[in-house]
């Protein structure tokens, strides 16, 4: 495993990295990741609500609101075009793509001589490009187009950063970052479908459409595929999405990456070595659960 | 090449007047050192130029090269103007510049320890005691601290002009926290990126190692009980116009880059803290000017610095550069005296000449003065970016007014000069080359001796007729090429 590698890896003496650039990295790489999980989960919405009656389609915009811990627009709380707005460009939404995209620059910016100058030009570029959008153009144009974007420019970073930076305590601050970021986002997505779900009262059930869009907005309906076939299972969804061993978004596989990160970076900084607890234990609660 | 191709495209609004030409002489022939540039741009077609002045500007905006500017609420960033043209300067002038801003460095560097020690430039009375000790950059902490090497000024860009008559003039010299080097080695590599070809053949000096000569100057500075001495660079953060260059500095050298609130002071040492624990800090580059750079020190209410730094300083614990206290030295009334300082510390004649100065405490001088204020050019002596400032002839009688009462109210406060007709170099502008004036920074780095990269940044007064190149005022700049010829 590459953190294998690294476990072993001596400190220097002339090795050191200030805590103020650390926590910098760690949320650069959390923003991006948030901003990547809203253009997708809302890329999905605005897909299935193509061909859908209006009344199912208020419900899953409703559905993903909560997903994303976000309250609807207080005076458009149903309209598709007040909610893309609320998700893409609204700066006074903390949790929009642009504020997210913007926060992650600036942390980036912060750190501007810790990182590659391919990752800043990276993420500078997408910021410039999302400063200079706004919603109504996109909405008129191609909204579809423009969170397949993010996404891509989102993924882009991702392996920038993996092929251009060293991988040492910032990397690993990074992985950290990511993988919270993932591991939350997923977990969120679960609980608001199983509180639908096991609700008592039917007054809404969850379709074979429901299922789907909550594979696909874990980009996790072709692995699902491979594993069970296409026949949609809420128990099998659970165990894929949260035990899954492989699955790169699910909650297991995200706890481990944190898990080994903060152990590389224990032993990096040669804390917690004496008998301490484990860093995280997380990752092997999890693992415990596994049934298969 | 004779004088015609002056009328021609893409010169043909290019008009000589009184100022010096970088590019041609009083008749309109192409200057031997510009010959080749003058044919590849003829061979491009103006949209060709466009195309790539469009390029260099994006590849400044995407890889962040830009300046905030102050009191622009959208939090904008700008880049600097950046003009397609490289102002050209010759081996043999080069040469000159380069011994006569040693020669003024060390004469500087001796004034700064003599004035914080004995004192015998003033009881020699070359350089007047209340000239120095009513200057507002004058330290009187600093009165029998040793400085590392008794280097002061490690780190200086000294502002050139080129006159009529051909010859380099110090205009200012910056003895605190000059900026703008950055700019410099960025300009050189998006040059390379729009003109490669013409590049590779023209002879041209590297200024590459800018950053390993500017960390083994910092290194020079640690205590000598520290073989691997840590050095980090002091920012005043995000927000200050300068952080790109913070940033870029730090990359170059490969040290880290701090905030005050990552450095401690404990037991006269600093330390900075890292996710490891804490750990020494030798030699700190601040980027800091000194009134914030301890609030126990000096201004209580900074932020940006770091309580008990000046006691460790003081016990040598710490080296910074620049030291403490060093803008006395380029107070422009004390400019006045550089000339003097020379010929007292070093016995030799001035290599580059100073720029007439009238020192306004001076009854008989600010007489002459305020008669001509519509001539000359006044300037605060402790402002900085092109701040302050009376320009005599492009001024109105209510600006001029105000000047002579700021004047009578606190003369120390204010020199005056000629209005000065800077040289003017060629820039593509609107798809033509026209004029624009120049000046000329070039940075020297001091340890024991003075090393100066070959070049500098060319900055260009892009408004028509305009005399001030600060970026603050919409000035520019341009890469500037030093010949090895």
């Amino acid at each position: 495993m590459r953190f294998g590698r690294l476990c072993r890896l001596k400190l220097s003496d002339k090795y050191c990295m200030l805590s103020r650039v650390a926590d910098n990295l760690y949320w650069m790489s959390r923003y991006l990741e948030r901003a990547e999980h809203t253009a997708r989960l809302l890329s999905v919405a605005l897909n299935q609500m193509l061909d859908e009656d209006p009344q199912r389609a208020v419900l899953r915009l409703e559905r993903m609101l909560h997903a994303l811990r976000t309250s609807p627009p207080p005076d458009a709380p149903a309209d598709p075009y007040a909610i893309f707005h609320l998700l893409t460009f609204d700066q006074q939404n903390a949790g929009s793509i642009a504020s997210a995209i913007g926060a992650a620059r600036e942390n980036a910016r912060q750190v501007r001589e810790q990182i590659s100058t391919e990752m800043w030009e990276q993420i500078n570029r997408l910021y410039l490009r999302v400063r200079h959008a706004n919603t109504e153009d996109t909405w008129q144009a191609d909204p579809a187009e423009f969170l397949h974007f993010i996404k891509e420019r989102s993924h882009l970073f991702q392996g920038v950063t993996d092929a251009t930076m060293s991988h040492d305590e910032g990397w690993l601050f990074i992985q950290v970052g990511r993988f919270i970021e993932r591991a939350g986002a997923t977990a969120t997505l679960l609980d608001t479908y199983f509180q639908i779900h096991l609700a008592d009262e039917t007054a809404q059930t969850l379709d074979f459409v429901d299922w789907l869009g909550l594979l696909k907005s874990c980009t996790a309906f072709e692995a699902y595929c491979k594993v069970y076939t296409a026949d949609l299972k809420p128990e099998a969804i659970t165990e894929f999405l949260l035990l899954n061993a492989t699955l790169p978004r699910s909650v297991r596989f995200a706890a481990e990456q944190i898990e080994r990160g903060l152990h590389a970076l224990a032993r990096l900084l040669a804390i917690g070595q004496a008998g301490a607890p484990s860093a995280s234990p997380g990752g092997c609660a999890l693992r415990s659960t596994t049934r298969r | 090449m004779d004088a015609l191709e002056l009328a021609q495209p893409p010169f043909a609004n290019y008009q000589l007047n009184g100022a010096f030409d970088e590019m041609f002489d009083a008749d309109g022939t192409p200057r031997p050192s510009y010959r080749a540039l003058m044919q590849r741009l003829r061979e491009l077609t103006p949209s060709e130029l466009s195309s790539r002045q469009r390029t260099a500007e994006v590849s400044f905006l995407n890889q962040g090269i830009t300046f905030t500017v102050y009191g622009d609420s959208s939090g904008t960033e700008r880049i600097f103007p950046y003009d397609l043209l490289p102002r050209i300067i010759t081996g043999s002038e080069w040469a000159t510049i380069e011994r006569g801003l040693s020669q003024r460095i060390t004469a500087l560097n001796h004034f700064l320890y003599d004035i914080y020690h004995e004192a015998k430039i003033l009881n020699d009375r070359i350089v007047p005691h209340d000239l120095v000790f009513s200057c507002q950059h004058y330290r009187r902490e600093m009165r029998g601290v040793n400085v590392p090497r008794n280097t002061y000024v490690a780190v200086t860009g000294t502002d050139l002009v080129r006159l009529p008559d051909g010859s380099f003039a110090v205009l200012e010299d910056n003895l605190r926290v000059p900026s703008g080097v950055s700019y410099m080695l960025t300009n050189r590599q998006v040059m390379k990126r729009a003109f490669p070809r013409l590049f590779a053949n023209y002879g041209v000096r590297p200024i590459d190692h800018y950053g390993q000569s500017l960390l083994a100057t910092l290194r020079a500075l640690a205590p000598t009980s520290r073989p691997e001495p840590t050095i980090v660079l002091l920012t005043p953060g995000v927000f200050n116009s300068a952080y790109f260059e913070h940033t870029f500095l730090a990359r170059q050298m490969g040290i880290e880059l701090v905030e005050g609130r990552d450095l401690i002071v404990h037991d006269n040492v600093v330390y900075m803290r890292t996710t490891a624990g804490l750990r020494r800090v030798d030699v700190i580059y601040r980027r800091v000017d000194d009134d914030f750079l301890d609030p126990l020190a000096f201004r209580a209410d900074s932020i940006l610095g770091v309580s008990g730094l000046f006691n460790a300083y003081r016990a040598g614990n710490v080296a910074l550069a620049n030291a403490i206290g060093t803008g006395v030295a380029d107070d422009k009334a004390i400019y006045a005296y550089v000339p003097r300082m020379i010929r007292y510390y070093l016995d030799e004649d001035p290599i580059l000449q100073n720029v007439e100065t009238y020192l306004l405490d001076d009854e008989q001088q600010r007489a002459h003065v305020l008669d001509r204020l519509d001539q000359l050019v006044v300037k605060a002596v402790g402002e900085s970016g092109g701040y302050g400032m009376l320009i005599g002839p492009q001024s109105t009688a209510t600006e001029r007014e105000a000047f002579r009462e700021r004047i009578r109210a606190n003369p120390r406060n204010y020199i005056a000069q000629p209005t000065l007709s800077l040289s003017r170099a060629p820039c593509f502008i609107d798809g033509s080359i026209e004029p624009r004036h120049v000046d000329l920074r070039p940075y020297i780095l001091f340890s024991q001796q003075a090393t100066i990269v070959p070049g500098g940044l060319t900055r260009v007064a892009l408004r028509r007729g305009s005399l001030v190149v600060n970026s603050s005022q919409g000035g520019g700049s341009k890469d500037t090429w030093v010949l090895f010829e």
